[in-house]
C-alpha cells in the first residue's frame, strides 16, 4: 500500500468513527433500527489486507465506539469475529477469475449483486453478536430478533447509500 | 519443537482472534458486576471532553422544553418553601438537624444517553472533583433517572434507570405498599414493579414514588405511575406496568442525591444479616 492510500484510509476510519458516535448513535429509528455504520470501514478495506491487521484494525475501532456507545467492549467482540471471518468470506465468494489487485471490494467496483452477497451475512453475523451480548441476562427474544433484522436493513440502505455518493469506482477497464 | 513453532505461527490469525476477542469478552463481564473498575466508558477524559462539546451544541435544540421543566421545579420547591418557613407567631419545635438533612444535592448534566439497548448508561458532566461518588442516586423533577456506578474527575458514569439490572426501592403513594421498580428491557417509557402481593388492590393511575429504604433516595421522590394491572404468572405477585415519570429520550438537566447516613445505615444492616461469629 502506498503512502497516501494509508493516508487515505486513516481519514475514512476518522470519519468514520466520528460519524458513528456523534450523529448516528442518537439515530434510532422507531427504537429498534440502529445503523452501524463503521462496519463498512473494514468491509470496503482492500482484500489484500491480511487478517491479523484487519483483527487489530477491528478491535481498536470497536473500543473506540464502545467508549461512546458505554457499551464495554460490546462492540470490539462483534468487530473482531467480522474481521476474523471476511477474509474466509471474500476467498469463498470469489468469482470466476479471482480479484483484480488494487481494487477494494466497494459496492462500485463489484455490483450490487456481489456486494449485498458479500457484505449481508457479515453485517448479520456482527449485528447479532452484539445485540445478543447486549441483551443476555434478558429473556427478550423477539425484541433480539427485530433489532437485528430492522438494523441490519437500515445499516446496509445507510452503507450503499454512502457508497454511491462518496465513493468513486476505482476499477480498471 | 519446531513442528510445534511451526503450527503455531500457521495458526497466529486464529490465535490472535481468541486473544481479541477473549479481551473483548473480558471488558464486558467485569463491566456488567454490579462493582466493578470503571475504565472504557464515556467518562474518561477524553471522551468526556468530546462528549461535553457535542452537547453544548445540541443541547439549544431541547432549551425551551428544559426551561419549562426547571421553571416548574422552580416552583414547585417555592410552594414547599412556603409551607416550611415557621410563623412567628405560632410555636415552634426544633427538630434534631442531624435527622432532618442528611441528604445532600447536586445539579449535573447530562453528555451522553443511551434509550435503546437493553444495559443503558448516562454520562454526567460532574465527577469526583464536584464530590460526586458511586452509588448516589440521580433523578429529575419528572422522576428517578439511574445511580452513580463510577467516576473519573471531571465525568461520572450512571447506570440508567433503563437498565436491566437495576432496582429501585419503590411503593405506592396512596397505600404504601413497597415494590421494586424494574425495567423489563422492552420500552423506554415502561417498567415494572415488582413483588406486589396479589391481595393489594391497585389501579392504573396511581402513583409510585421511592420508598425511601435503600438509603440512596430520599422518600417520596416521583417515579412513575401505574398503567396496566393483571394477574401475571407468578403466583404470589401481580404484573403491574408503570409508565415512567422521566422522559429519557429527552435528559437534559438532573440532579444527584447523597445520604450521608448511607454507609452507617448500610454497615447496621450488614451485621443484622451477618451475626457475630
Amino acid at each position: 500500500m502506498t503512502t497516501v492510500k494509508i493516508l487515505k484510509y486513516s481519514l475514512s476510519f476518522f470519519i468514520y468513527f466520528l460519524v458513528q458516535v456523534f450523529i448516528l448513535k442518537d439515530l434510532v429509528l422507531f427504537g429498534y433500527a440502529f445503523s452501524f455504520l463503521y462496519v463498512f470501514f473494514l468491509l470496503n478495506l482492500p482484500h489484500e489486507v491480511p487478517t491479523i491487521p484487519l483483527l487489530l484494525i477491528g478491535f481498536f475501532l470497536g473500543l473506540l465506539i464502545d467508549l461512546f456507545y458505554d457499551s464495554f467492549g460490546i462492540h470490539a467482540a462483534s468487530t473482531v469475529f467480522l474481521a476474523f471471518v471476511r477474509n474466509t468470506w471474500i476467498k469463498v465468494i470469489m468469482p470466476t477469475g479471482g480479484y483484480d489487485d488494487n481494487v477494494p471490494p466497494t459496492l462500485l467496483n463489484m455490483g450490487i449483486g456481489w456486494y449485498i452477497f458479500y457484505s449481508l451475512p457479515l453485517i448479520l453475523i456482527h449485528h447479532f453478536i452484539f445485540f445478543y451480548i447486549d441483551s443476555l441476562g434478558t429473556q427478550l427474544y423477539l425484541p433480539l430478533v427485530i433489532r437485528v433484522l430492522s438494523s441490519l436493513v437500515f445499516t446496509f440502505l445507510l452503507g450503499t447509500i454512502v457508497q454511491a455518493i462518496f465513493y468513486k469506482k476505482e476499477r480498471v477497464v | 519443537m519446531q513442528q510445534i513453532f511451526l503450527f503455531l505461527y500457521r495458526l497466529r490469525a486464529f490465535i490472535l482472534f481468541l486473544i481479541l476477542e477473549l479481551l473483548a469478552l473480558g471488558i464486558i463481564f467485569t463491566h456488567n458486576s454490579p462493582q466493578g473498575a470503571v475504565y472504557f466508558n464515556s467518562s474518561n477524559k477524553f471522551t468526556g471532553r468530546l462528549l461535553s462539546s457535542k452537547n453544548n451544541i445540541v443541547s439549544y435544540f431541547t432549551l425551551n422544553s428544559t426551561n419549562k421543566a426547571l421553571a416548574e421545579k422552580n416552583a414547585s420547591l417555592l410552594n414547599r418553601l412556603d409551607k416550611m418557613t415557621t410563623i412567628s407567631d405560632s410555636a415552634y419545635f426544633n427538630l434534631d438537624s442531624s435527622f432532618s438533612n442528611h441528604f445532600n444535592f447536586w445539579s449535573a448534566r447530562v453528555i451522553n444517553n443511551s434509550i435503546n439497548l437493553s444495559q443503558n448508561y448516562i454520562t454526567l458532566n460532574k465527577g469526583s472533583l464536584d464530590g460526586v461518588e458511586e452509588g448516589m442516586g440521580v433523578f429529575n423533577e419528572q422522576g428517578i433517572v439511574g445511580r452513580v456506578k463510577g467516576t473519573s474527575s471531571h465525568f461520572s458514569s450512571v447506570i440508567s434507570l433503563l437498565h436491566t439490572d437495576l432496582l429501585i426501592s419503590s411503593k405506592i403513594k396512596k397505600s404504601e405498599v413497597f415494590g421494586s421498580t424494574k425495567w423489563d428491557g422492552v420500552n423506554s417509557n415502561e417498567a415494572k414493579l415488582l413483588y406486589v402481593p396479589r391481595h393489594v388492590k391497585v389501579e392504573p393511575g396511581l402513583e409510585i414514588v421511592t420508598s425511601g429504604y435503600n438509603a440512596v433516595f430520599p422518600e417520596g421522590l416521583p417515579i412513575g405511575k401505574v398503567k396496566d394491572v393483571s394477574q401475571g404468572s407468578e403466583t404470589n405477585y401481580l404484573d403491574i406496568t408503570i409508565s415512567l415519570g422521566a422522559d429519557f429520550s429527552k435528559l437534559n438537566f438532573v440532579y444527584l442525591v447523597k445520604n450521608d447516613l448511607r454507609e452507617e445505615i448500610d454497615s447496621l444492616e450488614m451485621e443484622m444479616v451477618t451475626p457475630n461469629q
